[in-house]
């Protein structure tokens, strides 16, 4: 099982955390992969000042853009699967 | 001294007493210095508000206690102090020597109970036995000589909790009390007041840290936006932030949720009152036992942020900051026991910030933005009815919302009475306690009129515009669509 957990604080809710999350949902949905990820909220993460969204992927911290997510999903999620 | 725009000189004083006593325990020296801070308040030897230095000193004393959670054994928030009710004439209507004894006699027609007779010199008398303290009499005359003697504290009081002690000083009835503080804002002497809890929450914060034993959150009524007009509101957040708390999270988000679910319930149920003010449903619970089963079983919005951020957040401490003095009282119910941690006023969060000279004007702006316009209206009177109804629309649920608003807890009791009879014509009953919503409620710094369009105001500035999109982030993992 892998921790996915996305800032929806203020500041990242500013930044566009909903829009990550759908779209992590919807990555989620579309490899099947629904039983692996536990996806979860947390408000502020104290990293406010970085550019992106802060999400971390099992305690490892990443900054990210809604435009970023696919990308990112890949790399720092599916790769971690099985 | 910077003014802050306390609508009362009443509410200055209780800042200044919250504020030192805020000062020494922040310092760790609130035992050493608790019997000095009178004398901080008043100081020198000449009284300004009383009959003598010794009395002001001593109720000064009073409100001290009161600052650091007053009586333990009175489970009420709400208590009066004794020495400082100033024992306001009570008897009702009475004709004073403004009377000129005309011949008109406008008052003897008006009252429907002959109860107006006249001396010798046509002057007007009331006969206590027939009286019925309608005020026809008193309305009926030119010379506005007919006045009545009515406590403010008891007249503050709609749903007749005051009476008045052997020894004329004002008593709250716990039975009878929902905790609105109506009286507590009212009493022109100040002989009433909220229970403060603010030395848990700057405990909280101390041992915290700086946040690394555990976070502290501020979760923020939505009526702040009409509070602090000296500061912009990013700028109170970051004056939080300053003083310590981890993070701030709009109590409006947990508002959002609750239309959201309410609107679910309502359609099922076809009849329900809200629960979000907790004045509102303790009166149901004392004087409308029957109607409890309609109340809808959503927590409030305080209840449910608090716990979504549990949730997230195990071992945290929640502070909740709003308008109103009810909601010490709802958190100790057990559906919310242990979600939030203290409630407290704005009035407070004054004192708290100035504890720590904070100037929010200096400070750069800090962002607050969770939830959406609906949640943010909650603050006002309607809002709450509007969210609802927008919520089942969203949800595509058919169902006609009817709303009866209750703006004030005697518009909630005349609903709830129609109800019992069955002749209530709405499906959904908006109860707040306080006049105009929370923006009414006691513990605000301010009441001024336009603060329900700056409630609005700060609602449309929100980046979420429907309540779908603020509670998408609820629940991650259970979204299947």
């Amino acid at each position: 099982m892998v921790k996915v957990t996305v800032c929806i604080g203020s500041s990242c809710h500013l930044k566009g955390s909903r829009q990550v999350v759908e779209e992590l949902q919807y990555l989620i949905k579309e490899n099947n992969v629904g039983d692996d990820v536990n996806l979860s909220g947390a408000f502020c993460m104290g990293r406010c000042q970085e550019n992106g969204v802060n999400v971390t992927v099992d305690g490892q911290h990443f900054s990210i853009t809604p435009d970023e997510v696919k990308d990112f999903f890949k790399k720092e999620v599916l790769s971690k699967i099985k | 001294m910077k003014t802050k725009n306390f609508d009362t000189k009443v509410q200055d004083l209780k800042y200044r007493v919250l504020k030192e006593v805020a000062r020494f325990a922040w310092q760790g020296t609130l035992l050493d210095h608790v019997m000095d801070i009178p004398n901080i308040i008043v100081p020198g030897k000449k009284p300004t508000m009383r009959c003598c230095i010794y009395k002001e000193k001593a109720i000064a004393a009073e409100r001290v206690k009161l600052a650091m959670g007053g009586n333990p054994n009175n489970p009420n928030v709400i208590e009066v102090i004794d020495i400082a009710c100033d024992d306001c004439p009570t008897g009702g209507f009475h004709v004073t020597d403004a009377c000129r004894g005309c011949l008109a006699h406008r008052c003897e027609e008006a009252c429907r109970l002959n109860a107006i007779y006249f001396d010798e010199n046509r002057r007007a008398h009331i006969d206590k036995s027939k009286c019925v303290e309608c005020g026809m009499c008193a309305k009926s005359c030119f010379y506005n000589a007919i006045i009545s003697y009515k406590r403010p504290c008891e007249a503050s009081c709609k749903i007749k909790a005051i009476t008045m002690s052997e020894d004329k000083t004002a008593k709250i009835n716990n039975e009878d009390c929902i905790a609105c503080g109506a009286c507590s804002y009212q009493c022109p002497f100040g002989a009433i007041m909220d229970k403060s809890y603010i030395i848990n929450v700057i405990d909280f914060i101390k041992n915290s840290q700086n946040n690394t034993k555990y976070k502290v959150y501020a979760i923020v009524a939505p009526s702040i936006s009409s509070q602090f007009r000296y500061a912009k509101l990013g700028q109170v957040i970051a004056g939080l932030k300053q003083l310590g708390f981890y993070s701030v999270v709009e109590v409006a988000l947990g508002a959002d949720m609750v239309s959201y679910l309410e609107g679910q319930e309502l359609a099922q149920k076809g009849f329900l009152t809200s629960s979000c003010c907790p004045a509102f449903v303790s009166y149901i619970e004392k004087k409308f036992p029957n109607l409890k089963e309609h109340v809808s079983h959503n927590l409030s919005p305080m209840g449910t942020i608090a716990k979504y951020i549990k949730e997230t957040d195990p071992t945290c401490k929640i502070v909740f900051i709003g308008p109103c003095t009810a909601k010490k009282m709802e958190i100790k119910r057990d559906e919310v026991k242990g979600l939030v941690d203290v409630a407290m006023t704005f009035e407070e969060l004054q004192a708290l910030i100035d504890s720590k000279d904070i100037d929010l004007t200096k400070l750069e702006e800090d962002v607050l933005d969770n939830a959406s316009y609906y949640g943010r209206i909650f603050a006002r009177s309607g809002g709450l009815s509007d969210a609802v109804k927008q919520a089942i629309k969203e949800q595509n649920i058919d169902f006609e919302v009817k709303p009866e608003i209750c703006n004030g807890i005697e518009a909630c009791r005349l609903a709830l009475l129609k109800k019992t009879k069955n002749a209530l014509d709405a499906n959904f009953i908006e109860g707040m306690a306080c006049v105009g919503g929370c923006i009414g409620g006691a513990g605000n710094i301010t009441h001024g009129i336009t603060n329900a369009a700056e409630v609005d105001k700060y609602g449309r500035l929100a980046l979420e515009k429907t309540i779908t999109n603020a509670v998408s982030v609820y629940n991650l993992n259970k979204k299947d669509e």
